[in-house]
């Protein structure tokens, strides 16, 4: 045991790949799915192929959506480098490449890492190779995740699902979706379940596709369950409700998105900050590392600050999942690593467009794009500002009741 | 566009041209033009196709991540085996700091807790550090911590990253004591680094004997946006050796220095030089801060003061002098996590009892995630220092993670030490907390360079 925060040497070669792929594959067509909202990107289909190639070679130790998992084996206490930090190492530098293919990435949906978080034996069999995109938010909610209104029903040995759900990333797209429904309103949190719907089950209805800032290549959708049957065995976790263990089960997930969210942040900011340094260069402003920021140029100080913020994102992206890689309860660091990620990620986007001026403003470069694809990446799965109120409940040992 | 030019890959799409494809790059680029091809869908081979670059990509990826592994295993038997400790995991991420590290770092913590931070507020009064701290501090081997083990230290290996442990525990006590017991070691870890035999000989038995000498390592000067690798003080060959003119200020402990490292050009080149008190030439004044007072700051005249040929401490076209820069900055950044740590704990307590319109003023979200913020920065802060630090150990060059180091831990921590303040309002300012001293100690960060070395 000793400190050490370069990225794993064994990692390094997965990383330098999915570099690859996202250089070659990726930005190609970045531009083209900006404009084309809502059109299937499928190149991607050959790039899933490929992932899955890279899944069973065994190379990829897990890389995507798919590998948070935590395995059995506590007594051993050697120090693990595994599947979380190449998950969120190989999404950063897909990020890198764009945001919102990324997203789109057939069967690496986040309903794929609840099914991985959450799912018992047989169903992680049942589910094996499905793309699930996750279905939370609802038309009256957002951040309050407890307000969950769909309802699930139980009747014989299927549930009936009933209600509206928003905001789900590859909803159309997806071969099957994870929704959040109710057992019983009374009964609050506890009573929240997950349930996997495969498409094509009736009463499940995509009713339209989001029009938005940025991650256009992404597909967001809004789906309504009308007397939607499925069978008992696709709740996801145990089907009591147990008031002690309340929300805890549902809410594990993000403990595991949450750091693959920072990844993204932190890969689309790297994007920015990569091709900014070179236009920046041509201009004449090269970045010393040596000399203090105060007798070097404005922009070049500014670069240094932005810099600076992105290693330590990016770092607390590595300890989170390094954490979860080694057992360790990271709640707490999970948080840190989405906030630091999302605010820096938005604030090197802009600043980077701003540098770059009419360059970097106009469709010329692509920085004007990834300011608009960061932003959403300071919203979901969790806003700064819920990341702000689980980091301060946590180092204030407040309840949710003290510390609204 | 030259063929050259699209073979390259970077260049376009928002990558920049120092992007080069490898193999898999040509491949995957390749890849996707197949796969934007309409052609594919015309001839409805579509999927056939995606099945057999499954096939192909996998044993292609193979192929390249066995590469990869063979190259490291040879890599690591090689060079990194002599530079790096045997402590040190090959290539594992890491967090936990070795058993010897964790040792030092409880002694130190406890001294902290029980001598620094007792007598810290006098001793920021008085601008210097009681006798009887510094004598705790010999006893705990600060000044030789980063000497080798074969000169009579306690450095088996390349110490940096106990030495930013045991600064961060330090300054977690006071910051100001804690540069001042730090200060000979600077001096001390430099001869360590860079002496030459005769240099080491010469004076690292005094700090490895009983009387340790105050020194200190003096770059910085009252200059306005002063630059640190542009030193006005300047050396002068002559046909026995040189002569130093100039002023440096910030001089920890000056006025009972036995022995300075200074900085100077030479030749238009930074370069340090061993200079001993006693030299003609040297004068010294009080050069109080608005913060670090403790390490009782001095400010160094040098007039025409002449030192032997054998004073220059390393190389004379400035890289030893750069490096020495560099390591400096890295012991304020973790100076800096100490103190801002103590901040954060002091802040957390006072935020969760202080009641106004009813309730304590922690139930607020403005002063919640002002303490967020404060968390949250401090542990980036932190982790850019560590892994700065451990690659100094590594033999790595850390350059650039220095650099970065600094420039978080300037900006972070002032703004934790300003919200710290703000958050116990009016009592904030006074000086019935500590708070506002460490406001101004931590303010010192991103301005002083030398002084410490890990």
């Amino acid at each position: 045991m000793a400190i050490n925060l370069e990225d794993p040497k064994k990692l390094v070669p997965l990383r330098d790949q999915v570099h690859q792929v996202a250089m070659n594959m990726l930005r190609p067509i970045s531009r083209k799915y900006d404009k084309a909202e809502h059109a299937y990107p499928k190149e991607l289909d050959m790039l899933a192929a490929m992932a899955d190639g890279l899944n069973e070679s065994g190379t990829s130790e897990g890389a995507g959506a798919t590998g948070v998992r935590r395995g059995a084996d506590a007594g051993d206490k050697t120090v693990k480098n595994g599947s979380n930090m190449a998950s969120v190492m190989s999404v950063a530098e897909m990020c890198w490449g764009d945001t919102g293919l990324t997203l789109s990435m057939p069967r690496q949906g986040l309903g794929n890492s609840a099914i991985a978080s959450v799912a018992n034996d047989e169903q992680l069999e049942r589910f094996k190779g499905t793309w699930a995109s996750m279905a939370i938010t609802e038309p009256s909610f957002g951040s309050d995740s407890a307000q969950v209104s769909t309802t699930a029903t139980k009747d014989g040995d299927e549930y009936i699902l009933n209600g509206e759900k928003i905001f789900v990333t590859s909803g159309d797209r997806s071969d099957s979706v994870v929704v959040w429904a109710t057992l019983d309103k009374s009964l609050g949190r506890a009573a929240i379940k997950s349930f996997v719907v495969p498409k094509g089950t009736p009463g499940l209805k995509v009713e339209r596709l989001e029009h938005k800032l940025g991650i256009k290549a992404s597909d967001t959708a809004t789906i309504t369950f009308t007397d939607c049957r499925v069978p008992a065995a696709n709740l996801l976790g145990s089907p009591e409700i147990n008031t002690k263990e309340g929300f805890a089960g549902a809410m594990a997930t993000f403990d595991n998105t949450r750091p693959l969210v920072a990844a993204m942040a932190v890969g689309c900011a790297r994007a920015s900050l990569d091709l900014t340094r070179e236009l920046l260069s041509k201009a004449g402003v090269e970045i010393d590392y040596d000399r203090p920021a105060t007798v070097q140029s404005a922009a070049a100080a500014k670069f240094l600050q932005m810099e600076a913020d992105w290693e330590g994102a990016y770092l607390l992206m590595l300890q989170a999942a390094w954490m979860a890689d080694n057992r360790q309860p990271n709640s707490l660091e999970a948080s840190m690593a989405k906030a630091k990620a999302g605010r820096v990620g938005s604030d090197i986007t802009l600043s980077c467009v701003e540098l770059a001026a009419s360059v970097g403003y106009t469709e010329t470069e692509l920085l004007e794009k990834w300011s608009r694809d960061s932003k959403i990446l300071d919203i979901f799965e969790g806003t700064q500002q819920i990341q702000q109120l689980i980091v301060a409940r946590r180092v204030l040992g407040l309840s949710s009741t003290e510390l609204k | 566009m030259s063929l050259l030019q699209i073979l390259k890959g970077g260049g376009r799409h928002g990558v920049p041209s120092t992007e080069n494809r490898d193999p898999i790059g040509y491949a995957v680029a390749g890849l996707n033009r197949l796969a934007q091809s309409d052609l594919l869908d015309k001839w409805g081979i579509r999927r056939q196709t995606e099945q057999t670059v499954f096939t192909v990509t996998r044993s292609g990826f193979k192929v390249a991540a066995n590469a990869g592994r063979t190259f490291k295993k040879a890599g690591s038997r090689g060079k990194s085996g002599v530079r790096v400790p045997s402590a040190m995991p090959k290539g594992i991420f890491d967090l936990t700091p070795t058993e010897d590290e964790q040792m030092l770092v409880d002694v130190v913590s406890e001294y902290a807790e029980e001598v620094l931070l007792p007598a810290a507020h006098d001793a920021d009064e008085a601008c210097a550090a009681p006798d009887d701290v510094l004598k705790a501090s010999l006893e705990i081997g600060l000044p030789i911590l980063g000497v080798p083990e074969a000169l009579g230290g306690i450095s088996e290996t390349r110490s940096a990253t106990a030495g930013a442990l045991v600064a961060e525990a330090l300054a977690k006590g006071d910051m100001g004591l804690a540069v001042s017991v730090l200060a000979p070691g600077a001096v001390a870890t430099a001869l360590g680094l860079w002496g030459t035999d005769e240099q080491q000989q010469t004076y690292l038995p005094a700090f490895t004997g009983d009387a340790v000498p105050a020194a200190s390592l003096a770059l910085n000067e009252p200059t306005v946006l002063f630059d640190v690798l542009s030193p006005a003080t300047t050396a002068t060959r002559t046909s026995d050796g040189f002569v130093l003119n100039g002023t440096k200020s910030l001089v920890a402990r000056g006025a009972d220095a036995e022995l300075f490292i200074v900085g100077a050009a030479l030749e238009g080149k930074p370069t340090l030089f061993l200079v001993e008190s006693s030299t003609p030439g040297l004068a010294l004044e009080g050069d109080p801060g608005m913060g670090v007072r403790a390490a009782g700051m001095t400010r160094l005249t040098l007039t025409d003061a002449k030192v032997p040929a054998d004073a220059v401490l390393g190389e004379t076209d400035g890289s030893t002098y750069t490096e020495c820069v560099r390591l400096a900055r890295l012991g304020w950044c973790a100076l800096a996590l100490g103190t801002a740590q103590a901040v954060l704990d002091y802040v957390i307590p006072y935020v969760k009892t202080r009641e106004a319109f009813g309730e304590p003023i922690a139930h607020r979200q403005a002063v919640a995630f002002a303490v967020a913020n404060m968390a949250i920065e401090l542990q980036a802060m932190r982790l850019v220092t560590y892994k700065a630090a451990s690659r100094v150990a590594q033999g790595i060059d850390a350059t650039r993670e220095i650099a970065l180091a600094r420039k978080l831990c300037a900006d972070k921590a002032m703004q934790i030490g300003l919200d710290g303040v703000q958050l116990l309002g009016g009592h904030g300012f006074t000086k019935e907390h500590p708070v506002e001293r460490w406001y101004r100690d931590l303010r010192a960060i991103g301005i002083m360079e030398g002084t410490v070395l890990v």
